[in-house]
Order: structure tokens, then C-alpha cells, then sequence
């Protein structure tokens, strides 16, 4: 078992898998050359059959993954950006999540649609998307988020492996954070199921992708001042691990979510609607959402960054749960 | 090589028959009330669908659109689950999930007969490239209306499948309108074959009324797709008779006498007549006439004779797994 990174860990997946099953191949813009490193090697491995680079058509590569999954492929699709899903909207939500109800059963499915959440870094409004809550509202997808390079490796090949669509959202801000990466080539982590990542007793944290790594920062900064967060990754949105979410609730009986979404509909909005109906009466206080305010995000450095979830805005939201608010600083969060 | 019927011009013309007795059947138990929601009928077409799928192998693929009754019909479906769908019953080809306008038997290597207009198309392309990557020489048809070609996923498809030299038939059933637009008001140029053209793509524009010519051309674009010379866009000809959809209780476009100018080349009829013209008896012609009204008679008997789909099977197919039911559906 070597460290690794989040790319790194995108690619073992995907070369494990295609080293175990000929029906795995991988499509997207400009795959061979590798833009992120997600391929490294691959078309000296596997060739340019299966390491396909396709036009700039992502309605028609992601409709063509569809109809090479019916007939007994295994398709990755590479969309980059997850802003260019949006093209594809029609294949995705009408052909891809549908096709298997629509006839009654008689379609398979099995193809993973991987993009990565570019927030950040001044891309601007048309590149900084983190859209997996919109396809949270339309059955027939399944929706992976991994928030480390390990959970990534087990995350994707689950998803490789898995007979229904999945989309894989891979967190920018997560690529080069490093992990142990299991080098056993059965190593899953099956779809559904959350990871506790930190345990504590007062309030429950519930975040979602790049919300982990700073959800777990601000546990450890309350910790020090006596404040035990418990920190839970859903790792998979659909299907969602809603019996590890309402137990830790059930536990603390004070919950946050963290989501890097914009808030309204948000996969926030979702888990505290959950939490709302299914565990209100254990609840010491409101379910409080730390997601990305609803406007677009901007150019400009000096005014992107606060409008994300922070270490800051979890630590008041913390505060106010547990009757603290005194202890914010003067101007406020 | 798979099962091929001996008489194939006595196949044909059985496989339209049968088209044309179902949609009768299909309309008046609509306007009974008998069908819920719309139904897209596809008389008057039943040449360029049979036409094409005769051209096809049973384990070739086959994706179609929301005019969905004739395709399967031509490649050979059964016709009981065809009906019961149109119901809504359990024992529909879809399990009475899809309806009308996704009539789709995966047995006879339908991928989807699907809805949203153009959708169809990169998937036909897809199912080519799984084709060609698996080394086997299947190839991948579809079946769209001229309205579907100023989708994006019409464009992007065909040049998918034109980079990448794909097994594919991109069929265009011109029936001259999309509901109520003429396609001349929408499409700039009078041929749609011509669109190929920026594709590098060869094309074919084939008399839609007449099985034998469709079949040719389908025939040939089948042969280079299997020899690896990529795909090729047929546009068909043809007319439906009836409204976009029927039964809706409004003429959405007054076609004053056209629709009679087309019946007078109705596509069985002149098939008929070139049957006996080639010496087919009158009496093998009328039984499968016969046949055909019988088949369509026992298959909405079976339909109606089927129950509806239990409630909690609207849960199944979402994914392979059965969704979780909501507590206020269970007893
Ligand atoms: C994307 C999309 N837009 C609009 C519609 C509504 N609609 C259904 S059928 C149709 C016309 C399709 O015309 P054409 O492709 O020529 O097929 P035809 O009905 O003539 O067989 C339209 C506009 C739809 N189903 N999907």
C-alpha cells in the first residue's frame, strides 16, 4: 500500500478496471493526451480502441455510452468540467436515467460519467459548477462523492463495476490531498455506504465532497475549546446512507450540513429535510446549512472565496447549536 | 446467419399488414378510451419500416422514435406485449412502464423507442461503436423523423459515428411535418440526405412508399457498415395519414387533398399490386390478410385480458436494484 493522491487514486481505478474487464473503455476530450492525469499511460496500455478521444459533443459521446452500455460495454465517460454536463442534459436525463424504467427492465445501464467539481480558483461562473444536487432530483442516477484519495479508489471502481449509471464528482479542491491507496484489486467501497470521520458527541456534521476536509479541520479546532463534532461523509449522495446520518443525529441531537452546492436545493437541503422528518425529536436545536451562497460565483479573488463553506462559517454555525455565539469575534462570520 | 423467412416479398408484405391492422385497432380503442394518454399512429410508413428492418439480421440493433407502434412490428415483435403496453398492463413489453410512444422489444434488438425528439441518435451511434469494439459485424439503425434533424443529438451523432467509421443507418422518415410544421419552413435545403454531405458521409434519398427500394438502400448502407465503411443517413419519403397524433379533437393543419395524393400511392397497396403483378396468387395474398387481423384480434384479447402492474412495481427498474417504497404505500 503506496500514498497516493486524489488524481492518482482516479487513475488506479480506472486502469485496475480496465486491466480486469475488456468491456471497460474510456471516452472524452482530449483523453490521449491526459489533461489531468487522470490517463497517464493509458493508450501505451490499452490503446486508442479503448483511450478514445471524441469530439467536443458531449450530448452525443455521453448518448453514445448509453447505447454502447445496452449492448454490453462498460463506457467511462471523462466530462472534464462538470460544467460541460450541461450540454448533455438531454442524453443524461432522458436517455441515461430513464431508458432502464421506461422499457420495463429491459435495458442495462452500466456506464460512469466521471467530471470534477472546478470551484475556487477563479474559473468564473461557467466553470465553477457543483451540480450533483440537480441530478440528486432526477431518479435513475446513482451520485458518487468522494472527499479523499481512498474513498475515491474504492468509490470509483464500485461505480466501474456497478450495472447502474453513476456519476462520479470529483472535488477540485480535493485532487492533491494524498491517502493510503489499497493496492488489492478487489478493493471497493460499496455504493451507500457513509463513513463516520471523525467521531464526537455534540454536534453531528454532515458534509458532503471538499465540505469533509474542512468540516474536519473546524472538529479540530473545536475540539480545543471543548466542542466534540462528529464529522459524516455520505461518500455516495444516491443512494443516500440515510440510517448513518439519523443514528449520529440521534446521538448528538444537534446537526450541521456542509455542502459545497449552492444552498437552495442543495444535497444540504436534502439531508436536513431527513434529519427534519426522521429525527426531530431528538433534535436539541435547528439543522443548520453550511452551503455556498445562491449567487454565481465570481471572477475575482477578493470576492469568490467567502461565499464557499468554511472553517469559520462551520465554527459560528457550531457556536450558535451550542449556545456560544458570544464567542464569535466582533464583526461576525 | 440467423433465421430468414423464405418468401421474403410475402414477409413484407405481412409485416406491413400487420402494422396496418394494429394501428387500425389501436386507434379505435384510443378513441374508446381504451389507451390513456396520446398515441402517434404510423399508417401510411409501414414501408419504410419494414423496408428497413427486412434489410436488417434479427441480432442487428434498432432504436426508434415516439412513432413507435411500426418499428418493432417490422422487426419482427410479437404482437400481444405490443398492445397490452399501449394499456398499461404488466404483461406489456415495457410492463406497462413506457406506453405508446416507447413501444420497444429488446428481444428483436430494439435499444429504445424513445420520446424526446432526436434523443435516439447518439445512442444508435453508441450501440455501433459497442458493436465495433466487441469485433462482431452487427450494425446499429435508427429510425428518426425530418423534425428530429435540426436537433444538436442529430449533428453530434452523425458526426460521431462519421469520425469514427461506425456501423451505423441513420434513417430519416421525412413524412413532411413535425406536428404542424412543414419541414420545408424548417429546414433550409429540399433533400435532408444533402446533410451528410458535412459529414463526409454517403447518403441516400429513397421512395418511403415503396418496401422494395427502401429495402435496397437500406440493404446496401447495411453491407458497407458490416465491411467497416461507416455509417450512412437514407432519407425516406413517406406520409402519415393521420394527425401527429390522433384523436385529440382539433385538426392542428388543414392538409386539404394531400393526404389523399399520398393514399393514392399507399404503400400496401402498391405492394399488392406488384406482388400479383409478379405472380403471387390473390388467395396467399388474403391470407395473410387474414392472419394479420387475427394476430391483431388475439393480441388486444391477450391485452385485455392481462391485469395492470401492482403499485409497488412502479419502485422496480429504476436501477437493477428495487428503489426502497415510501411508507404511505405500504399496507
Ligand atoms: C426535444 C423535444 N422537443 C419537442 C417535442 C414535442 N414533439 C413530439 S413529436 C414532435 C415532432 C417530431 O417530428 P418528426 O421528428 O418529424 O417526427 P414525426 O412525428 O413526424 O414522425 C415534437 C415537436 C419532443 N417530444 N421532444
Amino acid at each position: 500500500m503506496a500514498r497516493g493522491s486524489y488524481i492518482e487514486a482516479i487513475r488506479q481505478a480506472q486502469m485496475e478496471e480496465m486491466q480486469r474487464d475488456e468491456r471497460v473503455f474510456i471516452m472524452g476530450e482530449d483523453i490521449v493526451c491526459n489533461v489531468f492525469g487522470t490517463t497517464t499511460g493509458f493508450t501505451e496500455m490499452f490503446g486508442k480502441e479503448r483511450v478514445r478521444d471524441t469530439p467536443i459533443s458531449e450530448n452525443g459521446f455521453i448518448g453514445a455510452s448509453a447505447g454502447a452500455a445496452m449492448v454490453g460495454m462498460r463506457p467511462i465517460v471523462d466530462v472534464t468540467i462538470s460544467s460541460f454536463l450541461y450540454p448533455a442534459m438531454d442524453q443524461i436525463m432522458s436517455i441515461i436515467a430513464k431508458s432502464r424504467y421506461i422499457y420495463g427492465g429491459q435495458a442495462r445501464l452500466p456506464l460512469v460519467i466521471r467530471s470534477c467539481l472546478f470551484y475556487g480558483n477563479s474559473n468564473a461562473a461557467q466553470h465553477s459548477d457543483r451540480p450533483y444536487s440537480m441530478f440528486m432530483n432526477m431518479p435513475g442516477l446513482k451520485i458518487i462523492v468522494p472527499s479523499d484519495a481512498r474513498d475515491m479508489k474504492g468509490l470509483l471502481k464500485a461505480a466501474i463495476r456497478d450495472d447502474d449509471p453513476v456519476l462520479c464528482f470529483e472535488d477540485s479542491t480535493c485532487w492533491s490531498s494524498k491517502a493510503d491507496l489499497p493496492d488489492d484489486p478487489d478493493f471497493i467501497i460499496p455504493l451507500g455506504e457513509g463513513e463516520v470521520k471523525r467521531e464526537g458527541t455534540d454536534i453531528s456534521v454532515i458534509a458532503v465532497a471538499g465540505g469533509v476536509p474542512i468540516a474536519l479541520k473546524a472538529a479540530q479546532k473545536l475540539a480545543a475549546e471543548g466542542i466534540s463534532l462528529e464529522v459524516i461523509d455520505p461518500r455516495t449522495l444516491v443512494p443516500l446512507d440515510r440510517a448513518m446520518i439519523l443514528k449520529s443525529v440521534r446521538k448528538t441531537g444537534r446537526a450541521i450540513t456542509v455542502d459545497p452546492a449552492h444552498q437552495t436545493c442543495s444535497a444540504a437541503s436534502e439531508i436536513s429535510a431527513l434529519i427534519a422528518e426522521q429525527a426531530f425529536d431528538a433534535l436539541r436545536g435547528p439543522v443548520l446549512r453550511v452551503a455556498t451562497a445562491d449567487t454565481h460565483l465570481p471572477f475575482s479573488p477578493a470576492i469568490e472565496k467567502a461565499l464557499y463553506p468554511s472553517v469559520d462559517r462551520i465554527v459560528a454555525a457550531a457556536y450558535r447549536l451550542v449556545g456560544a455565539e458570544h464567542r464569535l469575534p466582533a464583526q461576525g462570520i | 446467419m440467423t433465421h430468414r423467412p423464405n418468401d421474403l416479398g410475402l414477409e413484407k408484405y405481412r409485416r406491413m399488414m400487420r402494422i396496418r391492422e394494429f394501428e387500425a385497432v389501436a386507434e379505435a380503442i384510443h378513441a374508446a378510451g381504451e389507451v390513456p394518454g396520446s398515441l402517434h399512429t404510423y399508417t401510411g410508413q409501414e414501408a419504410t419500416g419494414v423496408g428497413a428492418c427486412i434489410a436488417l439480421r434479427d441480432d442487428d440493433y434498432m432504436v426508434g422514435n415516439h412513432r413507435s407502434h411500426g418499428h418493432p412490428i417490422a422487426k419482427g415483435a410479437a404482437l400481444g406485449p405490443l398492445m397490452a403496453e399501449l394499456l398499461g398492463k404488466v404483461t406489456g413489453v415495457c410492463k406497462g412502464k413506457g406506453g405508446s410512444m416507447h413501444l420497444s422489444d429488446f428481444s428483436v434488438g430494439s435499444l429504445g423507442e424513445t420520446s424526446i425528439v432526436g434523443s435516439g441518435i447518439p445512442v444508435a451511434a453508441g450501440a455501433a461503436l459497442g458493436a465495433k469494439l466487441q469485433g462482431t459485424d452487427r450494425v446499429s439503425l435508427c429510425f428518426f423523423g425530418d423534425g428530429a434533424t435540426n436537433e444538436g443529438a442529430f449533428h453530434e451523432g452523425l458526426n460521431l459515428a462519421a469520425v469514427w467509421s461506425l456501423p451505423a443507418i441513420f434513417l430519416c422518415e421525412n413524412n413532411g411535418y413535425a406536428v404542424s410544421t412543414p419541414v420545408s419552413q424548417v429546414v433550409s435545403i429540399p433533400d435532408i440526405a444533402d446533410r451528410a454531405k458535412s459529414y463526409g458521409m454517403p447518403s441516400a434519398i429513397v421512395d418511403g412508399q415503396d418496401v422494395d427500394a427502401v429495402e435496397a438502400a437500406v440493404a446496401e448502407a447495411v453491407a458497407r457498415a458490416r465491411a467497416g465503411g461507416g455509417p450512412t443517413l437514407i432519407e425516406a419519403k413517406t406520409y402519415r395519414y393521420a394527425e401527429h397524433a390522433v384523436n385529440m379533437g382539433r385538426v392542428l393543419r388543414d392538409r386539404g387533398t394531400e393526404v389523399d395524393a399520398w393514399r393514392e400511392r399507399d404503400p400496401i397497396t402498391l405492394y399488392k399490386a406488384r406482388l400479383t403483378a409478379n405472380g403471387t396468387s390473390l388467395e396467399a395474398i388474403e391470407t395473410i390478410e387474414r392472419e394479420a387481423k387475427a394476430d391483431v384480434e388475439a393480441a388486444l384479447a391477450f391485452a385485455r385480458a392481462s391485469d395492470y402492474p401492482d403499485q409497488l412495481a412502479a419502485f422496480d427498474d429504476v436501477f437493477v436494484d428495487r428503489l426502497p417504497i415510501p411508507h404511505y404505500l405500504v399496507n
